[in-house]
């Protein structure tokens, strides 16, 4: 079933699915008033990052794709907050401006979306996450529309998710053994909606994560960490984007010492490959050009 | 007196063992111990929290109705803390920040409605108070693996900071030093102890006490600076007895605050309910609260307010003064000229005070509630207060044709107000048409008109 789906042109690309998953739980948030979002707030981020996108695109030569905007849009919606309308406007143009601006190696270095949250919360008090402000409900639903991507693409990038997920249950639940706590505590800090949608929408944007499969791992694994600590040692309330900028900067380091080829989104699934490959050579499919267009 | 308390102390240090150390109820931050004969009833905890990047001013206010001898806390602090650090305060200042943040009725006239609907704003109100209750313990010397870092006596507390290299050693301190501590409060005190956490345990100084006068304890201080933003509430719901109720005020700079480990949900505001509940606005508040807990699965955080501390409207209470906000920690405000207070105005614009306050309540216990509360500032300046609205029926006897229709259309208003108030409290919806109608809002009972009346254009207009 879900091989039938995603060998559809279509389903291929998983933009497709995270735009009407994220839609769906923005809507379900919006109508149980789980989210305090204005209408004009939302409107003002898509707007923002697509004008952005259109520009970008305009200036480097491209068509613009409108699709990564709105992914990026619906994402800052869904966890990022202001009590105006300007700092969220600025939000979406810094999430898809800094895919412009902020590139190495032909691609750009921080996940959109991220970058505008550790943006707009280290350099402004204006914008602000809330974690803790999803109900169980929500947070089901996002585990479900997670789980729902991972099956349906789940030979593509989404190992990421399980391994961000893992790592850090793990660092949480052996937390809470060596001090001896309920094991309540770590279930409670899991049954976060904002932790959900960032492992499943967020880490793991094929774009912004490693090509190999040994390097995706140790950046997911290593972004669980940096969130644990910052979380639980330095006490940073929105660790978890920090953790996420952190290893998106260590990133080219990563691909240097495990290099496949890049991500194009629409790439047909295949098995992730577990080897560290200190030579750069193909993978099982046909190469790829390095240069990709900036979506 | 002096000699009687020694006396006291000493035989029950003699007999730790004979005193019938029953019950172990606790409250918020730490356990409240006393002695076992003691009935004890801590209505509801109230913190003040000031925070301003990591610096950190906790005022906490026992609402201890007990005796007073053998009175002791047992409070987790991020560091050690100085003489310095600690201060007592008067509860006046916590019950006018209690005020001020109150959820207020607000009572409206109707006017004659052959003239013009004008709303006018009469007044308002404040509760507030809650259940819980307490617990057991005596005293006595000794040390155990325990450190003392430091004693003090402020005000009247005998303050003791302690650190300890593990949970055992230091729950044995406690319990060789009188204090009733459940078992399962080791595992607890193990994993703050883990996690670099000191004590600090107050007990109440008879001597002290007696000489300020007063018949109840003062609002312990600590200012402290940490990068962890929270209350630790683990402690008290150990063993509790049933649920604990728990205000926070926060003054921030920045914004209101909410927690991050649970929802802060704001309660529902803004509603028109019947006039009787006037004189009934403390039960109301408290099946109200009680009510939305449970639509929450009993795990959310209350916002019950959330202003800047400028100005209200309506005003439950005038807002904090200049030397009021500083007792509490509010060190960027006043300073040198602080002394002549501030005439806060009613209802009146914003001056730069820059102080935003934030009322939270929470209802918790471990089961759920497991973790502290942890809390973080937010950008979010915008107000919310909690506001019920009674409108008051216009009772003269206009006849124009305005007031048949106005006349007309209360009962289905009256009806509105009932089931709103049966929504928000899950009080019986007949108790609340039979207090109405004995009251000023009567209302026949609607009774569903034959299909037929409606049938030929008869209404009930002339109703």
């Amino acid at each position: 079933m879900a091989f039938s789906l995603s060998s559809h042109p279509w389903f291929r690309d998983p933009r497709h699915y995270q735009i009407a998953t994220l839609s769906a739980l923005l809507g379900y948030g919006w109508i149980t008033g789980a989210f305090e979002i204005e209408a004009a707030q939302f409107t003002v981020i898509v707007l923002a990052a697509c004008a952005t996108q259109i520009i970008g695109s305009f200036l480097i030569a491209t068509r613009p794709d409108l699709r990564s905007a709105l992914v990026t849009s619906l994402s800052l919606a869904l966890l990022l907050r202001a009590d105006a309308v300007w700092p969220l406007a600025l939000a979406g143009a810094l999430a898809v401006g800094s895919k412009f601006a902020l590139r190495l190696n032909g691609t750009h270095i921080f996940n959109p979306a991220n970058f505008a949250i550790v943006a707009m919360t280290l350099a402004t008090g204006a914008a602000w996450t809330t974690p803790g402000q999803w109900g169980t409900a929500v947070w089901f639903a996002a585990l479900l529309a997670g789980a729902g991507m991972f099956v349906t693409y789940r030979a593509a990038r989404f190992d990421v998710p399980l391994i961000f997920l893992g790592v850090f249950a793990a660092l949480l639940i052996g937390r809470a053994l060596w001090l001896g706590d309920p094991l309540s505590i770590p279930l409670l800090r899991l049954q976060n909606g904002a932790l959900i949608l960032f492992a499943f929408f967020m880490i793991s944007d094929p774009k912004t994560t490693p090509d190999g499969a040994l390097a995706r791992a140790i950046f997911a694994g290593g972004a669980a960490l940096a969130a644990y600590v910052m979380t639980f040692h330095f006490f940073m309330a929105d660790g978890l984007f920090y953790a996420l900028a952190l290893l998106c900067i260590l990133r080219p380091l990563l691909e240097w010492a495990n290099p496949a080829p890049r991500y194009q989104w629409g790439d047909a699934v295949k098995p992730p490959q577990w080897k560290f490959r200190m030579r750069r050579s193909q993978s099982s499919s046909e190469p790829r050009p390095r240069i990709a267009p900036a979506e | 007196m002096k000699r009687s308390l020694k006396k006291a102390l000493i035989g029950v240090a003699a007999g730790v063992s004979a005193i019938a150390l029953t019950g172990g109820a606790v409250a918020f931050c730490g356990f409240y111990v006393a002695k076992a004969d003691t009935k004890l009833f801590n209505k509801a905890s109230k913190v003040a929290i000031m925070r301003d990047g990591e610096r950190t001013v906790i005022t906490m206010a026992n609402d201890y109705q007990g005796e007073l001898k053998e009175f002791a806390m047992v409070i987790p602090v991020p560091v050690v803390l100085e003489e310095g650090q600690i201060h007592v305060t008067e509860n006046a200042i916590l019950d006018h920040l209690d005020a001020y943040t109150a959820p207020r009725l607000v009572e409206y006239f109707d006017e004659d409605p052959c003239q013009r609907f004008e709303y006018r704003e009469l007044q308002s109100a404040a509760p507030v108070a809650e259940d819980e209750v307490i617990v057991t313990a005596a005293r006595k010397r000794d040390s155990l693996g325990v450190t003392v870092e430091a004693e003090y006596t402020v005000g009247e507390y005998d303050i003791q900071i302690l650190s300890a290299e593990e949970s055992g050693g230091l729950a044995t301190w406690l319990k060789q030093n009188g204090y009733r501590l459940p078992d399962s409060a080791e595992s607890t005190l193990g994993s703050y102890i883990k996690q670099g956490t000191k004590f600090f345990v107050a007990k109440v100084n008879l001597e002290t006490q007696s000489e300020t006068g007063l018949k109840y304890l003062r609002p312990l201080q600590i200012a402290f600076e940490s990068p962890k933003f929270m209350l630790p509430i683990r402690l008290g719901t150990v063993n509790a007895d049933g649920k604990q109720e728990l205000f926070v005020f926060a003054l921030t700079r920045s914004g209101r605050i909410e927690t991050t480990n649970y929802r802060t949900v704001k309660l529902p505001t803004g509603m028109d309910i019947p006039v009787y509940v006037k004189n009934e606005f403390g039960s109301f508040y408290k099946d109200m609260f009680h009510e939305q807990v449970k639509k929450e699965n009993e795990r959310a955080v209350f916002l019950e307010y959330a202003w800047d501390m400028n100005w209200c409207d309506p005003c439950a209470a005038d807002p904090l003064t200049q030397a009021e906000l500083r007792e509490l920690g509010v060190y960027w405000v006043g300073g040198d000229s602080a002394s002549q207070p501030q005439r806060p105005q009613r209802t009146i614009q914003p001056q730069a005070q820059d102080v935003f306050v934030t009322r939270l309540h929470v209802s918790y216990d471990a089961e759920h509630f497991p973790e502290d509360l942890m809390f973080k500032e937010t950008g979010d300046r915008s107000n919310y207060q909690g506001r019920y609205v009674l409108r008051h029926p216009y009772q003269g006897d206009s006849q124009c044709e305005a007031a048949k229709t106005y006349r007309a259309g209360l009962p289905k208003r009256f009806e509105q107000e009932a089931q709103t108030l049966a929504n928000l409290t899950g009080w019986e919806i007949d108790d609340i048409r039979a207090k109405m109608n004995a009251g000023e809002q009567f209302f026949e009972t609607p009774q569903k008109d034959p299909w037929w009346k409606r049938l030929w254009g008869g209404d009930e207009k002339e109703g």
